[in-house]
């Protein structure tokens, strides 16, 4: 069913579970390192396959960046809490269970804001917990690469144990027709939250960041939520967007004809935006959870957990808002630089010394165009802010003309070196040489003899033909106004 | 009165992916419900005042620094397992034809 028709009809619930894999050089229970990429199962001793008689040990790191995200999520830290088995039947796990928080996770009830189209919207946290990361499964044989069908499986456990902090969210209602925005706005500043903790290097495309959707529908007027489904491999920030509207269309056509949205695991696929159908999901008390018995509880400190909280670093959004009052930006401005991943850039070049309004400017008129007519990310463009702060400068000391600018930019993308080395190359300097902006405005005015006529009976405003002609004579390399004025000079009038 | 039935019996093994035939789902009933019973009177004896417990010692907060200690080499991994295909651990078909 078409988006516009579904949201007639129903209102989306949404809930966002999110895994993040931390950044600590040893794995959750063990000394294994965690480095993505190795050979297979290089990373993996006794402890996290499991082999008999040996004993998991709680990584202190992993345990100070969970409360530390907790912290950072407006979450309560646990003052006592323990690890629970996840009891279940797949080989990814080669003790047959998964170590994880169940009813005691050790972060819980917080929020994060995040902006929608100029509007604040408040996704509440329902838990932040601490897990073990899976192995990772090849499927052999069958016609899909998927676990149906499959004749058998080969393991790689270099994953498994990895810790795994999971972020999940309360039921977020309200949202709309903005449901897909929102999920992928939570998604992009939850991303930006670990970023600035320094805790993961929330990688959507190695799997560092993962997220789940959960989307759920009800009729307009009922306050009864529906059935949900959780989609998994949503891989991409895009594809949270695109996985959160194609469930609602498809749920929404189900419902309108009539039938029932079954609770199972859907799979995103990223070339068609569409979700298949995974397994059903089990029930919780099909996981049989009981208390970890090889791992004692954990019970935080409050003046180490209060410690933690006032080292966090400065929040995203209230950087946002510090550079924005700083700036001196619009909230209009200061989200299209947010959304453009300009943030970062500009804050560099003002570091670099460009005032913040040129660099803005730059960032986002010539580099985003360019950024933009060749599919890169602006970050990925090859310039540095200290580029774009060079080229200000010489703008500002009169060396470059906006139009000169834009050609110093080109030919450090295009690879010739730095800004100063353009100019020279290029010679892109602006021509201050009276004598030779003289000569030029003499061919100009000869060859514009209509013009300079008008000019001289008192027509000023048609100088503008004569100094467009010395720029286009110049090949843009004069300045302006200094030939504007030493036209007017030539015809003896007045400016 | 009997506190596992043999639906329940039969549903554990489903999850555990254990065949059992029907001689041994009842066979299994009657036992789990023994445990289960043995179980209900050490509830008896646990008062109010007792708090539940779920580890035999009063410690917390025991962490390891994160620091890597060396791992196995993938021979030595893969020493153990039954069958092995490009230094992986190889399984049996994990999704039976129904799922």
């Amino acid at each position: 069913m078409p988006y516009d028709e579904a949201l007639e009809r129903f209102e989306p619930v949404l809930g966002l579970e999110t895994h993040v894999e931390l950044g600590t050089e040893s794995k959750m229970f063990c000394g294994c390192p965690t480095t993505f990429g190795a050979p297979p199962n290089t990373h993996v001793c006794p402890v996290c396959l499991a082999l008999p008689g040996s004993l998991p040990v709680a990584n202190a790191k992993a345990i100070e960046s969970t409360i530390r995200i907790g912290l950072a999520l407006n979450c309560s830290i646990a003052e006592w809490c323990r690890f629970a088995r996840k009891n279940y039947f797949y080989p990814d796990m080669p003790k047959n269970y998964q170590i994880s928080q169940y009813d005691e996770p050790l972060c819980t009830d917080g929020y994060l804001d995040v902006q929608v189209e100029g509007k604040t919207v408040r996704v509440e946290i329902e838990r932040v917990h601490l897990e073990e990361d899976t192995g990772k499964s090849t499927h052999v044989g069958g016609a899909t690469g998927r676990i149906q069908g499959a004749d058998y499986s080969i393991v790689d456990y270099n994953r498994a144990g990895i810790p795994l902090v999971e972020i999940v969210t309360k039921p977020v209602e309200g949202t709309d027709r903005l449901a897909p925005e929102v999920a992928r706005a939570y998604v992009t500043e939850l991303r930006e939250v670990l970023r600035s903790l320094g805790v993961s290097d929330v990688r959507m495309e190695e799997g560092s960041l993962r997220c789940d959707v959960n989307v759920s529908l009800m009729p307009r007027g009922s306050s009864e939520w529906g059935t949900r489904t959780e989609t998994k491999n949503v891989n991409s920030l895009r594809s949270v967007e695109r996985a959160v509207r194609g469930e609602i269309e498809r749920q929404a056509a189900i419902l309108a004809d009539g039938g029932r949205i079954i609770q199972e695991t859907r799979h995103f696929h990223e070339d068609t935006g569409a979700t298949t159908s995974g397994r059903s999901k089990e029930e919780a008390q099909d996981y049989r959870y009981f208390p970890e018995p090889d791992l004692v509880p954990i019970a935080p400190d409050p003046a180490w957990v209060a410690q933690l909280k006032a080292e966090l670093p400065e929040l995203p959004s209230v950087r946002r808002a510090r550079l924005q009052a700083e700036w001196g930006v619009s909230d209009l401005d200061m989200a299209a630089m947010h959304n453009a991943g300009a943030i970062e850039l500009v804050e560099a070049t003002v570091e670099a010394g460009a005032p913040a309004a040129d660099a803005r400017k730059w960032w986002m008129g010539e580099l985003a165009r360019r950024a933009n007519e060749s599919g890169t990310a602006l970050a990925d463009l090859p310039i540095r802010p200290g580029d774009v702060a060079k080229v200000t400068e010489l703008v500002a000391s009169g060396a470059l003309n906006d139009k000169l600018a834009r050609q110093v930019l080109e030919g450090v993308l295009a690879g010739e070196g730095t800004p100063e080395d353009v100019v020279e190359k290029r010679g892109l300097r602006i021509v201050n040489d009276e004598g030779e902006l003289s000569a030029i405005i003499d061919q100009v005015l000869a060859s514009n003899a209509d013009a300079a006529d008008k000019v001289r009976s008192g027509k000023v405003a048609a100088v503008g033909a004569l100094v467009g002609g010395v720029m286009k004579a110049s090949r843009g390399k004069a300045d302006a106004g200094r030939a504007r004025e030493l036209i007017l000079e030539k015809l003896g009038v007045q400016g | 009165m009997s506190a596992i039935t043999r639906d329940e019996v039969a549903h554990l093994a489903r999850l555990s992916r254990l065949a059992l035939d029907e001689e041994e789902l009842d066979h299994f009933a009657a036992q789990l419900d023994q445990i289960v019973g043995a179980v209900a009177r050490v509830a008896e004896v646990a008062a109010g005042d007792i708090p539940p417990s779920s580890h035999a010692l009063p410690l917390t907060n025991v962490f390891r620094p994160d620091e890597i200690r060396p791992s196995l080499t993938p021979d030595q991994a893969l020493s153990g397992a039954p069958a092995v295909e490009e230094d992986r651990f190889r399984v049996p078909r994990i999704l039976g034809e129904e799922a």
